[in-house]
């Protein structure tokens, strides 16, 4: 999916810093951050995942958001995942609770993330509340994958500000062309969102039985559609997928996988991105 | 405007996501269930978020070009093309079809 990766060719973490720690440590020791493979991922992931903000700017205003509401988006909310649930459920026609709930239950992965990257990067103040909101898919998993803190706390930052302002950019782009567009249907842009939630479900479908989940999920929509409003049987799907995940002993990252992956090269047949909530303490 | 409050609610609910995982004690969440849930209902919800906007008008079921969306969509994605060129792929499908008159 991220082909032209090989642009940017990554640097295994060889020459560690001795020193670990804290932030002063970017300050104080002699490490050029474009040499630092966390720099380089989190800004190579940064324009990948900004310029797909163009697909969502567009496909917001022609489900029937405003400008400025899918600026709101992009600026507040700031998860693709739950802010295309959002105008999917709107362009179906779903009511706006059926909204807000879609998106908040695709956000719940977000909270597994922050623990994560909390044990992780331990950020204090006002640096914590800015870290939760670039904490996303992307930032995670940048971070995550390197194994020096430094380099953690490098990656989770280049890859979660980066990100936020190519994607704000590009939403901006995307809400104004939809906006010129005319007929979004003539433009076949309800097949655009349909290949855009394909795509994000695409990279967390490895394995037999993720598989398995997003059938049983996608059967219990397609039957719940005829008998309950518009944006209902997304919530349905949900809670299928909740009872699923309550009674059975699968992996427990699954799904907890980045629309982009950082690090693909690397993950060509190994699985995961890494770290799971027990293994660092 | 009811839109814009249920908007901004979101915003706010996905923030305290975000922000539950740094404030509360590891150990409420070191739960794997909780992740595992979270795993399972993204697959869930993401899944049936494609087939809703594959198949669904309304409250009825409709097979139309947006299918046509969904496989130029998956082809894209085995052959590993980036986000944007699959959602280009789905956006040429459907405008395709729809040009030869399957709507």
């Amino acid at each position: 999916m991220v082909a032209w990766f090989h642009v940017f060719p990554l640097v295994t973490p060889g020459n560690r810093n001795p020193f670990r720690g804290g932030p002063e440590q970017a300050a104080g020791e002699p490490v050029k951050l474009p040499q630092s493979p966390a720099v380089r991922v989190g800004l190579s992931i940064s324009i990948a995942t900004g310029l797909y903000g163009v697909s969502f700017g567009a496909l917001s205003v022609t489900s029937g958001l405003d400008f400025w509401q899918t600026m709101a988006l992009s600026l507040l909310l700031f998860s693709g995942g739950s802010q295309f649930a959002f105008i999917g459920v709107v362009a179906g026609g779903g009511s706006g609770v059926a909204a807000m709930s879609a998106a908040t239950l695709l956000g719940m992965r977000n909270g597994i993330y922050g623990m994560q990257l909390n044990a992780l990067l331990r950020p204090r103040g006002w640096r914590r509340f800015a870290a939760a909101h670039v904490t996303i898919d992307e930032s995670t998993a940048t971070s995550t994958g390197q194994t020096d803190p430094a380099e953690q706390r490098r990656g989770f930052w280049t890859a979660g500000i980066g990100i936020f302002v190519l994607w704000n950019l590009f939403t901006a782009v995307g809400a104004l062309a939809g906006s010129a567009l005319g007929d979004p249907k003539q433009w076949g842009l309800d097949g655009a969102a349909v290949a855009a939630f394909l795509g994000l479900l695409w990279p967390r479908l490895k394995g037999r039985e993720p598989v398995a989940i997003a059938v049983v999920c996608a059967l219990a929509t397609v039957l719940a559609v005829p008998f309950v409003p518009a944006g209902v049987p997304i919530l349905v799907a949900a809670l299928v997928a909740a009872v699923v995940g309550w009674f059975s002993h699968g992996r427990s990252d699954e799904g907890l996988e980045p629309d982009v992956d950082p690090y693909a090269e690397q993950h060509q047949g190994a699985q995961g991105t890494g770290r799971g909530p027990g293994e660092d303490a | 405007m009811t839109l814009w409050w249920w908007l901004l609610l979101s915003c706010v609910l996905a923030y305290a996501w975000k922000l539950v995982g740094y404030l509360v004690p590891a150990s409420l969440l070191r739960n794997p269930r909780m992740s595992r849930i979270a795993g399972t209902m993204t697959i869930g919800l993401l899944a049936s978020l494609t087939v809703v906007n594959t198949l669904a008008s309304g409250q009825s079921l409709a097979l139309d070009a947006r299918l046509g969306a969904l496989a130029a969509a998956a082809v894209a994605l085995w052959f590993r093309a980036p986000f944007l060129v699959v959602v280009l792929a789905g956006a040429g499908a459907a405008a395709g079809l729809r040009l030869l008159g399957w709507n």
